[in-house]
């Protein structure tokens, strides 16, 4: 895969990535990575470009010759193989919490996402009557011991050598039994055509990506893994101005922020007393949570929800003071 | 002795007959009644199609509530489908004679409700177009798999079972039909005659029928308990609240016995009435059937207390969220009125003599069946509701369910469809085993001949006691 000159902030996310990761023309064909695939459908003014290929070198060519696109997503086969010696690992340290949600907005935003659905969804919790309040973000946990590739019966849903759990949309057959086994409500149906710009639905599928959506399929928080073969961070951990969300390989024992703090993850996950939510399933959650002490925020409002989302009918049903 | 020979044939010849009559004429009330369930079936087509352009959301289902009415229905039927093995397997197994006018219709309803329940969870996949992946990717270690796997073995073993014992009787219908005019009637003929593959019941080809019988009643019994544990092995297998036990497996069983048999006993209803079976299906073959679905409602209502009682004893704080919810909460309603009136009630019924009477024993059957559906229901959208992780913030229609009218339609035409196959059955084919019947009244025949002949010597012995004093 292409390495990109990194000058881009950490914060880069991909929509403008993929304006920026242009590359190549018709003449410059063979030597390019990732040329045919996506097509914009703008027009373009024509203009003199310089582009580098993938052996270093520059050329200027006319931006007539030039198509739009991202790099080319790995092959199937790549992306249920994962990438070797890493073992990827998230921190959430829920005393910086405030629940502003920007790490659900910058993963919808990555993966153009229905705004019903979030891969990363903010919770407002309070586990009994007398204990504190406090927000968690919950994406995919990317279990070690994963009760929903367990189930699915045709390889859909699968675990890979790093760590991470992913959909291969174009052989999942629909059934949601991995959504029935995942006990974190973490997957989510395309229940009837996605909405999609023709943009990104002529985009080459992969699932490392999740997108172009299909009708009738599962998707799910993925770690964001072709960005992690760039080098960069998931969307969630470079969304978030609160520095919550770490981010790392625990093969190196260490994980970093958005803020690019990298700290040792033991040392990290010692000294906050940091655990696993509902660890007694025995699921092996990737995630971790750091305790919601000395709160630099305020208190999340129990009896307050936000607009236009409907609370569900049923106030038994709120588990937000049952959990745990 | 000559005088009862005589009689035999004659109620032999007239069990033929009797067999046969509905094959012989469509009534106008037959025509009726297969156009109306020929529009409901189009109608859960067109449903089904309209499902199939626009997607699943076109139902009521959505991210939390994934699993609703297609499960719940696959579940229920694959539970009836537990009736002609019961019936038929367990009774043949332990000679009860009075099996024989009853096992027919019950493999029919088996076969049946397999076929549909079979069709189910593929209507309910996302993507019906990629079913064949179940093969080229199939995976063992799935739940899924294992109902593929099982149910197909249940199906393909139930239509041997079903079609085994009608191979005389095929026999029978081909010789019978003699005038064959019509383009229909030769169509006939020739269903018959393939059908009976060449049977002239010859000692050979009864011995061989007879073996391979017994061998398929053995098989089937086991074959069909699988079928319902790997049922509830897709919730029992998940960590959700409410499908995380133990007792899943033998639960579903006893669910499936315990409707299935009620189904039997409406088809006995049906039947009867309708085919004028009244000498052979007998208010005794009633009150014996009721016995056998009190005992398996026993069953049933013993797994549903461990089944609640247990968890609910330690309300432990998942369980125990969902549990409220049954026992006070929004399903409180109709968890009590399952419990109560489709289990305690026919429990209470069923014990007492006359309420194993023809009427009243249909009408508990028809609450034990309905009883079973919503059961299912009941089993799995609830849990649903119920995750682990609190259901915050969602557009209203994720939290809640109630079936729409696609998915109405749709069920309601596979169960036409289920009636239908019935129907035609019944029109084509005998519906009591016609050789199993005449055996069993030669059977009959005899002990009355081996009785009077006891009888006999004892006078004799007696006369002679008497000549000697």
């Amino acid at each position: 895969m292409k390495k990109e000159n990194d000058s881009e902030s950490q914060n880069e996310n991909r929509r403008k990535f993929l304006k920026l990761g242009l590359l190549a023309g018709g003449t410059l064909a063979a030597g390019v990575v990732g040329l045919e695939k996506v097509l914009s459908k703008e027009e373009h003014t024509t203009t003199d470009k310089t582009v580098m290929s993938s052996d270093g070198k520059m050329y200027k060519t006319n931006s007539k010759n030039l198509k739009e696109c991202c790099a080319e997503p790995v092959s199937n086969e790549e992306a249920r193989k994962g990438i070797a010696g890493k073992k990827f690992v998230m921190v959430f340290d829920l005393a910086k919490c405030d629940g502003c949600k920007k790490c659900t907005d910058s993963c919808q935003e990555m993966h153009y996402t229905e705004p019903d659905r979030e891969w990363i969804k903010v919770f407002k919790m309070k586990d009994s009557e007398t204990t504190a309040p406090y927000f968690l973000p919950k994406p995919c946990f990317h279990c070690d011991n994963p009760p929903c590739t367990k189930v699915c019966p045709v390889n859909a849903t699968f675990k890979r050598q790093d760590g991470i759990v992913l959909i291969d949309n174009e052989r999942c057959i629909g059934c949601r039994m991995c959504m029935a086994a995942c006990p974190y409500s973490t997957r989510f149906f395309n229940w009837s055509h996605p909405v999609q710009t023709a943009e990104v639905a002529n985009m080459k599928y992969s699932p490392e990506q999740g997108f172009p959506r299909r009708m009738g399929t599962v998707e799910k928080c993925d770690f964001c893994p072709d960005m992690l073969r760039q080098g960069k961070m998931p969307a969630c951990v470079s969304g978030c101005p609160m520095n919550v969300i770490y981010f790392g390989d625990q093969n190196e024992d260490a994980v970093t922020n958005s803020s690019g703090v990298t700290l040792k993850l033991s040392q990290l996950l010692e000294d906050n007393a940091g655990y696993r939510l509902l660890e007694d399933l025995g699921t092996e959650p990737r995630v971790y949570y750091l305790p919601p002490k000395n709160r630099k925020y305020a208190k999340p409002d129990m009896n307050k929800s936000d607009g236009d989302r409907k609370e569900h009918k049923h106030k038994d049903m709120d588990m937000g003071n049952m959990i745990m | 002795m000559e005088n009862k020979k005589f009689n035999l044939a004659q109620e032999i010849e007239l069990v033929k007959e009797d067999c046969l009559r509905p094959t012989r004429k469509w009534g106008r009330s037959t025509q009726i009644w297969l156009g109306i369930l020929c529009c409901v079936a189009a109608w859960g087509l067109f449903a089904f199609i309209h499902q199939l352009r626009h997607g699943l959301g076109v139902t009521a289902m959505r991210n939390y509530v994934s699993w609703g009415l297609y499960i719940s229905t696959f579940v229920f039927f694959i539970g009836i489908s537990h009736s002609g093995t019961l019936v038929s397997a367990i009774l043949r197994i332990t000679k009860q004679e009075w099996r024989r006018p009853i096992t027919r219709s019950a493999e029919l309803l088996t076969f049946v409700s397999l076929l549909f329940g079979g069709i189910m969870p593929i209507i309910d996949l996302g993507r019906p177009d990629r079913v064949l992946n179940l093969v080229i990717f199939g995976r063992v270690q799935s739940p899924l798999l294992w109902d593929v796997i099982s149910i197909m073995t249940y199906f393909t073993g139930s239509t041997v079972f079903l079609y085994l014992p009608m191979i005389p009787d095929m026999a029978l219908c081909r010789d019978r039909l003699i005038v064959t005019k019509t383009r229909f009637d030769k169509f006939r003929k020739r269903l018959y005659t393939f059908m009976a593959i060449g049977w002239t019941g010859t000692k050979t080809q009864w011995h061989k029928l007879e073996t391979v019988m017994t061998i398929m009643t053995i098989v089937i019994i086991p074959v069909a308990v699988s079928v319902h544990t790997v049922v509830s092995y897709i919730f029992a297998m998940t960590l959700r609240p409410g499908w995380d036990s133990t007792v899943f497996g033998p639960y579903f069983v006893a669910g499936a016995l315990y409707s299935g048999s009620a189904g039997v006993i409406l088809g006995m209803a049906v039947f009867r009435h309708l085919y004028k079976l009244e000498k052979y299906i007998t208010p005794r073959h009633f009150d014996l059937m009721g016995r056998i679905v009190l005992a398996l409602t026993l069953i049933y209502a013993y797994l549903n207390l461990n089944e609640y009682w247990i968890p609910a004893y330690k309300m432990a704080t998942h369980e125990g969220f969902l549990l409220r919810d049954l026992f006070f909460g929004s399903y409180s309603g109709v968890f009590w009125t399952l419990q109560f009136g489709t289990v305690l009630l026919p429990i209470i019924i069923m014990s007492i003599p006359k309420g194993r009477q023809i009427l009243p024993l249909s009408i508990t059957c028809v609450i034990i069946v309905i009883g079973a559906w919503i059961k299912r229901y009941i089993i799995v959208v609830p849990t649903l509701l119920h995750p682990y992780m609190p259901i915050q913030e969602v557009p209203a229609d994720w939290s809640s369910y109630f079936p729409n009218w696609v998915e109405w339609s749709v069920t309601m035409g596979c169960l036409s469809g289920i009636f239908i196959v019935i129907t035609l059955f019944s029109k084509f084919f005998p519906m009591m085993a016609v050789w199993e019947v005449e055996e069993g009244l030669e059977i009959e025949h005899d002990r009355q001949v081996a009785l009077e002949m006891k009888k006999k010597r004892e006078m004799e012995k007696m006369s002679q006691e008497v000549t000697v004093n």
